[in-house]
This record gives structure tokens, sequence and C-alpha cells, in this order.
């Protein structure tokens, strides 16, 4: 595998998770309990969709078959998908929805803090605008995990079922195969199993805090970041995300 | 015609509002990071506030027709990510007529220093979120007027 075949391969991974993530967020827009929560969750996700444009852009530069962002978001079919299980999950409810995101922006924030010192300058430069965000995001939705965990009878108990749900899928974003060791060894990207101790630390300081406990068993979820196998969920998601350039090829706005 | 000068280009940019907030300049704004002739071309950078914001295409468009009025006829729009915007790059005239519009300007301590209105400091969080990428909602204490704050980042 050539640095290029990996590079590929692995902004695909980044641009796919804030493009799924930011696309389901983005469906509870009009639906938040609140208003101020709308706006948040809809926010959040913008900011996902813009740091899509800059990875899947950059991936359709390094590929150099001319691709574009657009190209990769709107025209691949589910098996060439390359983000995490977790985001493709449906949102369940408000809770189970913070919970995710707090799960992924703890992941996010220790992965684009790393890229910041790619040796590749042109991901360290989309990791220092996404770094930014991100660090506002984790704020959020640790602090939100923090206020539901650590609030009603009610809210505890369905912020414990969306962690006990959620957590086996976190695994996942630590995995390394062989693209991960070609852009460990050039010094682009980390080898993800070595973020998974300061991961831990966030997670494990926000989690306590709000009183929940972090579920036991070493069962891990995963399939999407190497495309072997997507839940069932990624195609309905796709249907929707895609249908207006599938249904009029190169319409635009 | 004879090219303007590169502080012509700047005054010019400074009297384009920017499109959400069109109290302050894209000047103002921190988001104009270069202007320089390359030749007969004129390259004007760019960065974005947020990485997603939807005003960003409109800018350019404001940056060109701008321009173009002026006479410009070889323009480059360059997008420039790196180092990324922040907040210290609003200009001082900018954090002034942002309060007077009853924005509360960015503060390090990531929190407004006082109520645009009633310049009261007794302000509660309403949340991170505004109506704009850039911005969160505060709620002053005093006069219970509700206000956008501009997000320091």
């Amino acid at each position: 595998m050539t640095k290029d075949e990996a590079l590929f391969q692995f902004l695909l991974r980044l641009g796919d998770n804030t493009l799924i993530l930011g696309h389901r967020v983005s469906e509870w827009c009009g639906h938040a309990p609140v208003l101020e929560e709308d706006i948040a969750l809809a926010n959040t996700a913008l900011d996902m969709i813009g740091q899509t444009q800059l990875w899947l852009g950059l991936a359709g530069e390094v590929e150099g078959k001319g691709r574009t962002a657009d190209n990769l978001a709107f025209l691949r079919d589910a098996w060439d998908f390359r983000n995490v299980l977790m985001v493709e999950l449906p949102n369940g409810d408000f809770g189970q929805t913070l919970m995710r995101q707090f799960l992924y922006d703890a992941w996010s924030f220790v992965m684009t803090d790393w890229l910041k010192g790619s040796t590749d300058p042109r991901v360290a430069e989309i990791a220092a605008k996404a770094h930014k965000e991100v660090t506002y995001h984790l704020e959020r939705s640790g602090d939100t995990v923090i206020g539901l965990g650590d609030g009603t009878p009610e809210s505890h108990s369905r912020m414990q079922a969306a962690l006990d749900y959620l957590y086996p899928y976190c695994g996942e974003m630590f995995e390394t195969d062989k693209a991960d060791e070609v852009l460990a060894e050039a010094g682009i990207a980390p080898d993800p199993a070595e973020l998974r101790a300061e991961y831990d630390d966030i997670v494990g300081r926000v989690l306590a805090e709000a009183t929940l406990a972090i579920p036991g068993g070493s069962y891990v979820h995963k399939g999407g970041r190497t495309g072997r196998m997507h839940t069932e969920h990624l195609g309905h998601l796709l249907t929707s995300m895609q249908w207006l350039q599938r249904a009029y090829p190169g319409a635009a706005w | 015609m004879d090219k303007p000068s590169v502080d012509q280009v700047w005054d010019w940019l400074d009297a384009v509002p920017d499109p959400e907030i069109p109290v302050i300049s894209l000047v103002d704004l921190g988001i104009i990071r270069g202007v320089e002739w390359q030749e007969d071309t004129l390259v004007v950078s760019v960065t974005p506030t947020y990485s997603g914001c939807p005003a960003t295409s409109i800018i350019n468009l404001d940056i060109e027709t701008a321009l173009r009025g002026h006479g410009i006829e070889k323009l480059e729009l360059k997008r420039q990510i790196s180092p990324p915007w922040t907040t210290d790059w609003l200009t001082e005239k900018g954090r002034a007529k942002l309060e007077d519009y009853g924005i509360a300007p960015p503060q390090p301590a990531g929190g407004p220093s006082r109520c645009p209105q009633c310049k009261s400091t007794n302000l509660e969080r309403i949340s991170q979120f505004g109506s704009t990428p850039c911005k969160a909602t505060w709620r002053c204490r005093n006069c219970l007027e509700p206000f956008d704050y501009f997000k320091c980042i």
C-alpha cells in the first residue's frame, strides 16, 4: 500500500465520520426538546459538514481522479463508506444523541489535536481548524452528559442506557490496520490505539461526574472503518441524503 | 486603468458588510488575510470563520461584486485555512460596532463582559450556540434582555 493510498483511506474515514454524524445530527433540526438545543444541534451538525468538505476535498485531491467532496459524499454506495458504526446508528432519544456526540467528540478532540502536528501540512491545517470547533463541541456535549447523567432519576437511567448501548461501539475508533501503520510510520497520522489512554481519561472524568458507570465487557462492534460491514442503518441514511443527486445527477444549487 | 494600490483595495473591502452581521465589515471580522498583486491579477486571501459557515460563499460573491464594481478585472479569491481564524482578529472598530448593534464582543474569559444594552455585569448563559455559528445566546439578569454573544475562538 502506497502512502497516498493509505492517506486516501484515512481521509475518507475522517470525512465519512463527520459527514454521517453531521447528517444524523441534522435530523434533529426542528425536533429538539427546546429551541436552544435545536439551534445547538444544527450548529454542531453544520460544523461537522464543514469539516467534511475539507477532509473529503483533500481525499479527492489525494486520490487524483478528479472526484470532489460532493462526488464522494453523494455518489458512493454504502460499502464504500469508511465511517465507524457508531455514527450511523439512529439518533434514539435526545440523551442518546448527546451521549454519542460526547463519545465521538472526545475521540475527535484527541485525534485532531494529534493531527495538528502531522508531517503532512494539508492534514495539519485542516486539523487545526477542526480542533477549535471540536473543542467547543466537546465542552457542550460533556456538560450535557453531566447535566443529564447527574440529573433526575429518569434522565439518569436514560443516559446510563445510552452509554450501555453505545460504549461497545467506541473500540472501533482505536482499531489499527495497514493504512494506519503506513501513515504512523510517515508521521502523517497516529496509530489510533495510541490515542486510547487520553480518550479514556477524558471520558472517565466526565462519566464519573455524570454518575454514570462504564459498562464491563470487551466486545467491540466494528466493520465500518474498514468497509467490511456496515449496519443496516447506513443504507437508509444514504437514500435520504443522496436522493437528489441520484435522481437528478449533477443538479446544482 | 492603473492598478489601484493595495491600501486602496483594503479600504474598498472595509466597505463590504458581513452578510449576517452587516454592521461590521469583512475587514473588521478579520477574515481578509491578504491582498496582493500578482502581475496584473489581484489576489485576495479569505479565511472562513467556521468551516461550515454558510455565509462563506456569499462573502466571496460580495467581495467579487465589490471589487469588480471598482474596476478590478483580473481577480483571484484564495481560500486560506491556516492559521485558523480567531476572534483575536476582530478589529477594535468592529468590536465597538458589535456592541452598539447589541452583540456582545468576544472576551478571552469565554463569556461577555457586560450587557450590550444596560452594561450590567449580572449575566447568564442561555445556550452555547446562537443564530449563526459564531454566536452564543446570553441574557442580562438586570434588564432581562436576551442578547447574542460573539463566541471567542
